[in-house]
């Protein structure tokens, strides 16, 4: 298990090499355009020069190896576009702890509600506590957030009596963006665990549970609920640090000034520095989720195994 | 519930070893069997087929046939409306033969005379440009449906492939798990943007980008699964008796999987619509020339805060919103019909 373990992590750092990149590479793709504000009224020279001050009219392996050199000195580039001469980190580092608060607050809500809600559902399949948590869950995947997070902005500041904007100090700011994160979770993690459960439930052990004589509630939580969340445990790790990148919607609606959105802004905008310092912020938050993910199936289910096995496949 | 024999096999049986122990010397008896070719077929007639009874169990779930049905007619629907009497184009603005301004924000059901004499009612109002609402939600949700159709096939099949070798083949885990990793971790937008820069925009750019990243996340969850039952002990008896790994994938590992196979891809059909409202958010999906669901809403979205216009807002999620709960309601009834313990 170490063994794997450190195997992965020592390959995942050859593969940010490979995402950055090739995110680099196709970086280089973009249309030079949009490097200047009023590219049509720039003179051929104007445009030959400006390239030259961004090092862009170098060969590619020159930029590449630049950028990697920078990287190893622990250097991320300072920013051009979005706050010009501002370097890169210092952008950063007051975002990543609001998105980080506010998605990890979130995804608890979510868990504290859409765990037992799962479990429940499938406890009482086909009577009412399931129709109930069904209707739910239909409706919040049937309309999309991009117009329930309106609705819910709407009228949820009017009931509490807040203001629409933002106040990162009033906690009272933070239950709408907290609740209207999680309510697609809750969703996902309720309908997700049903399934699983319900599937379990008809298995051979859950039988022979059965003719021993436990009840059905031990039954359910504690031989139905282990199996049926292995395959949800993957997925935790990854939700937990992805948080990181933050809500897109959400961020925007409320004027949050957190990391949602920013990536899909400096790239648009152009901005490479800033595209691969956070590709390498979230590829890294990526890798590491992943092999955290694997490790809880592992921990959680011992039939799994990883990785090469005498006599397997 | 104990594993009761068919007793139409019981008897065969009991008659069976009594005609050989008739029939059969000593010698023959204890002498290794030849394989023979009509025996293997020898077993009680049952007339079970997995997928009539999967069918059949669906067909019992009145809620799930009810939302089939609604979403058949709606994409029936989709497709009829313009050939209806008394229809105007999607695209066409209407203006006012008077004053030759176009018809803005038209309350829906209001009656008006348009520029070639008739009059005409418009059932959903009009948007912001004089553009009948009603036409240009059916367009808009021809286009979204295709686009989630189409990308949810090409996710299926290439996740389904991919998504096997990746957790059956345990020599290709790393080299997958890697490649997933960096696929995985290239923004989407920047694949959305320079796919947008290279090809000419429309319905059939936004799907390429769409299944160029959309797969990884179905190769995901198959080789999740496949990981999780690889080693039990059926697979085990499986390999041990030499069963060839196609084979062994084909009968054994993906009827398995065939329920959450099924969920997952009636989910992701809303799932690509929805997404679709979001790549319009961000400012990189369909021209504003080609209705789409994701136009629609955006749209609506900036309409928000005038109560009186936000029935623009409303109409295209209600029909939104029929989509995917016809598309959860039935893909769950489907998965709950394809599990093989829940046949009678």
């Amino acid at each position: 298990m170490l063994l794997y373990v450190s195997k992965r992590l020592l390959r995942s750092l050859l593969t940010l090499f490979i995402i950055l990149a090739i995110v680099f590479i196709l970086l280089r793709q973009m249309p030079i355009e949009g490097y200047f504000a009023n590219y049509d009224k720039l003179s051929k020279m104007q445009i030959e020069s400006g390239l030259h001050q961004m090092g862009l009219d170098q060969p590619m392996p020159v930029q590449l190896g630049r950028m990697f050199k920078n990287l190893l000195q622990g250097d991320l580039g300072t920013s051009r576009i979005y706050r010009n001469n501002v370097p890169v980190t210092q952008i950063l580092a007051p975002k990543i702890p609001i998105s980080l608060k506010l998605g990890s607050l979130a995804l608890l809500v979510s868990l504290i509600i859409g765990i037992p809600m799962g479990t429940l559902m499938a406890r009482y399949k086909g009577k009412f506590f399931d129709h109930l948590g069904t209707g739910f869950v239909v409706f919040i995947q049937a309309v999309p957030a991009a117009v329930y997070y309106l609705f819910l902005q709407l009228y949820g500041t009017q009931l509490l009596g807040i203001k629409m904007l933002f106040n990162i100090n009033d906690w009272k700011m933070w239950i709408l963006p907290v609740f209207s994160m999680s309510l697609g979770n809750i969703a996902y993690y309720a309908m997700w665990l049903r399934r699983y459960m319900v599937d379990e439930s008809t298995k051979d052990y859950v039988q022979l549970a059965r003719i021993k004589g436990l009840s059905e509630n031990n039954i359910m939580f504690s031989h139905i609920f282990r199996n049926a969340f292995v395959p949800m445990i993957q997925y935790l790790p990854t939700s937990f640090l992805n948080t990181v990148i933050g809500s897109i919607y959400i961020e925007s609606l409320y004027s949050i000034p957190g990391m949602g959105g920013l990536l899909v802004d400096v790239i648009k905008r152009q901005d490479n520095t800033m595209v691969q310092a956070i590709v390498l912020l979230f590829a890294t938050v990526g890798i590491i989720g992943l092999i955290l993910g694997d490790m809880a199936m592992v921990v959680l289910d011992p039939r799994i195994t990883l990785g090469h096995k005498k006599g397997g496949r | 519930m104990p594993r009761l024999k068919n007793p139409a096999i019981t008897s065969m049986e009991e008659e069976f070893t009594k005609r050989m122990a008739e029939e059969m010397t000593d010698e023959e008896l204890f002498s290794f069997a030849e394989f023979d070719e009509s025996q293997v077929e020898r077993t009680g007639y049952s007339n079970y087929s997995y997928w009539r009874s999967t069918f059949q169990a669906f067909a019992r779930r009145k809620s799930a046939m009810f939302f089939l049905s609604l979403v058949v007619l709606l994409v029936l629907f989709t497709f009829i409306q313009p050939m209806l009497p008394g229809q105007i184009d999607y695209f066409q603005v209407n203006n006012d033969p008077t004053s030759g301004l176009p018809y803005r924000n038209l309350r829906p059901g209001t009656e008006v005379t348009l520029t070639d004499g008739t009059q005409h009612r418009f059932l959903l109002g009009t948007n912001s440009i004089g553009q009948d609402l009603w036409a240009n939600i059916w367009a808009g949700t021809r286009t979204s449906l295709f686009i989630g159709v189409t990308v949810a096939l090409i996710e299926a099949f290439v996740g389904i492939v991919i998504g096997i070798l990746w957790g059956y083949v345990r020599k290709l885990d790393f080299f997958f798990t890697e490649l997933y990793n960096v696929l995985d971790n290239i923004p989407v937008t920047i694949v959305l943007i320079l796919v947008a820069y290279i090809l000419p925009a429309g319905v059939g750019t936004l799907i390429l980008a769409m299944s160029l990243t959309g797969w990884i996340g179905m190769a995901r969850f198959i080789r999740n699964f496949i990981i999780i039952i690889r080693d039990r002990e059926y697979n085990l008896a499986s390999r041990c008796l030499g069963t060839k790994t196609p084979k062994i994938i084909m009968k054994n590992l993906l009827p398995y999987l065939i329920s959450i196979i099924m969920l997952r891809m009636a989910l992701s059909i809303p799932a690509n619509i929805g997404y679709e409202v979001f790549i319009t958010y961000i400012g990189l999906g369909l021209p504003a020339t080609i209705a789409s669901l994701g136009n629609l809403i955006n749209v609506g979205r900036q309409m928000m805060l005038s109560p009186s216009l936000r029935y623009q807002l409303v109409y295209p999620t209600i029909i939104l919103s029929i989509v995917t709960i016809s598309f959860y309601v039935s893909g769950n009834a489907f998965s709950d019909a394809a599990d093989p313990k829940q046949h009678v």
